[in-house]
């Protein structure tokens, strides 16, 4: 149990964490999602006691993170897989960690193998991939074999293979009954592994809420048409009591998930049509639009030109 | 018992790196090699120095010669025991895994430093020995008055010389700027600064000054400095303090970056 109450982080005049309140449950993904530079990475360095908070509080398991006995036994977490010292091998990075938490050194065998990276064990960490790199973070993150486990944008600049792994791992953790918490910027990523979501944008909350139900609100579905016999169409629809709006090119657009629906009005009224397409709007949208909303805010409240640079922030994730 | 911990870390993690394995080899074998080339060359040359010169001969402070050079090794070591945390990042997976800043500073300092005992103390004889044995019937015996004192003084500035140099780089992080400060500074400056008239006075205060004193035995000629050779060390000792402390208060309030 991870619980954020008020956190804030300040640098000069630039708010980087907002006053910032949540908790992360045990037992299930929970998925950290903001644009880059919405303030994910400071936020998971207050919880470490990394970096220390303007204001608010943040605890792990009740206490503060360095009050905790043992830290890596409680919360084990990857920030940044490059964090090495290059001239060091994997086995001596992860002994010289077990030994500062009185973990037993078998654990250093178990975790490398865990990860894959028995063979290259020995190997100083300089020439490890990325891959290998973040492979070397996470068997950090469970040396301790902790109950907490966080995990600061894992699959990113990893290959299909990792990326389904690491997807694969924290399933598997979080059913495991521990708390997993896990950032990243791809709203598309956090669809696929995150049971309850918590988006940031600016640094400020902008939803605590459960994949399920981000889904159900988000998540439109509507109809795309496209029919030579425009003007009919658009009474016959009228006259039915649907909806139609314009969708630019000379499609034309209906909410919910009416295909069927119209398919039989143009059959009975003889109505050619060229498209009718059910579609969903991605979630991928949603998150853009939710974010960008924070922006739209945030560019009221303060002379902070940031807007501009901010949708170019994601889109060039994408 | 946490301490305890730290420090068997702290020890896996200075042996596992080749860099402060070689910096502090090549401190050793500099400071003795060059220590021993220069008590030659004063041998050969005895017999043609002034009389004044002969008079305030110090054998054994002519076998320290080395540790000019040796020390500049040293202060890279110190540099890089600590401040690798920071140019690699490390420091952020260090101080998650012990969040006590004060036990894992101090555990790092107190490895670091029983390091340098070792090797400073077995450089310092080293250095004595056998550049004794270059200077030939000039030499000093380790029973002799205060050579003793003053070979065993050789391996404490070492060692201090590297504990100066992690609390400085504890201020600094940077790696590239701790010693870009802090060897031009011994190398050059202090020795400036401790032999032109004008700055003596306050010159001979500063660490290396002050600590060198404790490796003489014949006081230089016209030599009034207001204190001996513990005195020296003394001061130096301040120095050291005072920079490990600065280090210390400045990563207690930092952001671990």
């Amino acid at each position: 149990m991870i619980e954020l109450a008020g956190l804030t982080k300040r640098y000069g005049e630039k708010v980087a964490v907002d006053d910032l309140t949540f908790s992360v449950r045990p037992g299930i993904v929970t998925g950290f999602l903001g644009p880059n530079g919405a303030g994910k990475s400071t936020t998971m360095r207050m919880i470490l006691g990394l970096d220390h908070p303007t204001a608010g509080d943040v605890r792990v398991d009740g206490v503060h993170y360095r009050r905790l006995k043992d830290p890596l036994t409680r919360i084990g977490a990857l920030l940044d897989a490059k964090a090495v010292h290059g001239g060091r091998s994997a086995y001596h990075h992860l002994l010289c960690l077990a030994q500062s938490n009185g973990v037993p050194e078998r654990r250093v065998a178990e975790v490398l193998d865990t990860v894959g990276l028995t063979a290259v064990a020995r190997k100083k960490a300089k020439g490890f991939s990325l891959g290998m790199g973040q492979r070397l973070g996470i068997a950090a993150a469970l040396l301790g074999d902790p109950r907490i486990l966080m995990f600061d944008e894992p699959v990113n600049g990893l290959d299909p293979e990792g990326i389904h792994w690491i997807r694969n791992l924290m399933k598997s953790l979080a059913a495991q009954g521990r708390t997993v918490f896990v950032s990243s910027h791809l709203m598309s990523e956090m669809a696929l592994t995150a049971d309850h979501l918590v988006v940031i944008g600016q640094g400020r909350l902008l939803a605590d809420t459960s994949m399920a139900d981000f889904i159900r609100q988000n998540a439109r579905s509507y109809v795309r048409i496209r029919s030579p016999q425009r003007e009919r169409l658009l009474d016959v629809l009228h006259e039915d009591g649907i909806t139609v709006v314009e969708a630019g090119a000379g499609a034309l657009e209906v909410e919910g998930d009416k295909a069927g629906r119209i398919g039989e009005l143009a059959a009975r009224y003889g109505i050619v049509l060229h498209e009718l397409s059910p579609r969903q709007a991605s979630l991928e949208e949603a998150f853009m639009q939710l974010t960008a909303q924070a922006v739209e805010y945030h560019a009221h409240t303060g002379p902070d030109p940031a807007p501009q640079a901010w949708g170019a922030g994601w889109k060039g994730a994408e | 018992m946490t301490a305890v911990r730290v420090i068997r870390s702290e020890w896996t993690k200075i042996r596992s790196v080749a860099s402060t394995v070689w910096t502090l080899s090549l401190a050793g074998v500099v400071t003795v090699a060059l220590g021993m080339l220069i008590a030659g060359l004063t041998r050969s040359q005895f017999d043609s120095m002034p009389a004044r010169q002969r008079l305030s001969f110090d054998p054994t402070f002519v076998s320290f010669a080395g540790m000019t050079l040796g020390q500049l090794a040293l202060i890279v070591f110190g540099v890089l025991v600590v401040s690798n945390e920071y140019s690699t990042g490390m420091i952020r997976v260090s101080l998650a895994a012990v969040p006590q800043r004060a036990t894992f500073l101090f555990s790092k300092i107190a490895v670091a430093t029983g390091l340098a005992l070792v090797v400073g103390m077995a450089t310092s004889f080293a250095a004595f020995l056998l550049g004794q044995a270059m200077l030939g019937s000039h030499r000093a015996r380790l029973g002799d008055p205060g050579v003793l004192r003053a070979v065993l003084g050789g391996g404490l500035y070492m060692t201090l010389i590297v504990v100066f140099s992690m609390g400085v780089a504890a201020m600094l992080r940077s790696p590239m700027l701790s010693l870009g400060i802090l060897m031009p500074f011994f190398f050059l400056i202090s020795n400036v600064l401790g032999n032109v008239d004008a700055t003596k006075k306050i010159g001979r205060f500063l660490p290396d000054q002050a600590g060198s004193r404790i490796m003489q035995v014949v006081p230089r000629v016209g030599d009034d400095a207001p204190y001996g050779p513990w005195g020296g060390l003394g001061i130096m000792a301040l120095w050291v303090v005072a920079a490990v402390a600065g280090g210390y208060v400045l990563l207690k309030r930092r952001d671990a970056q």
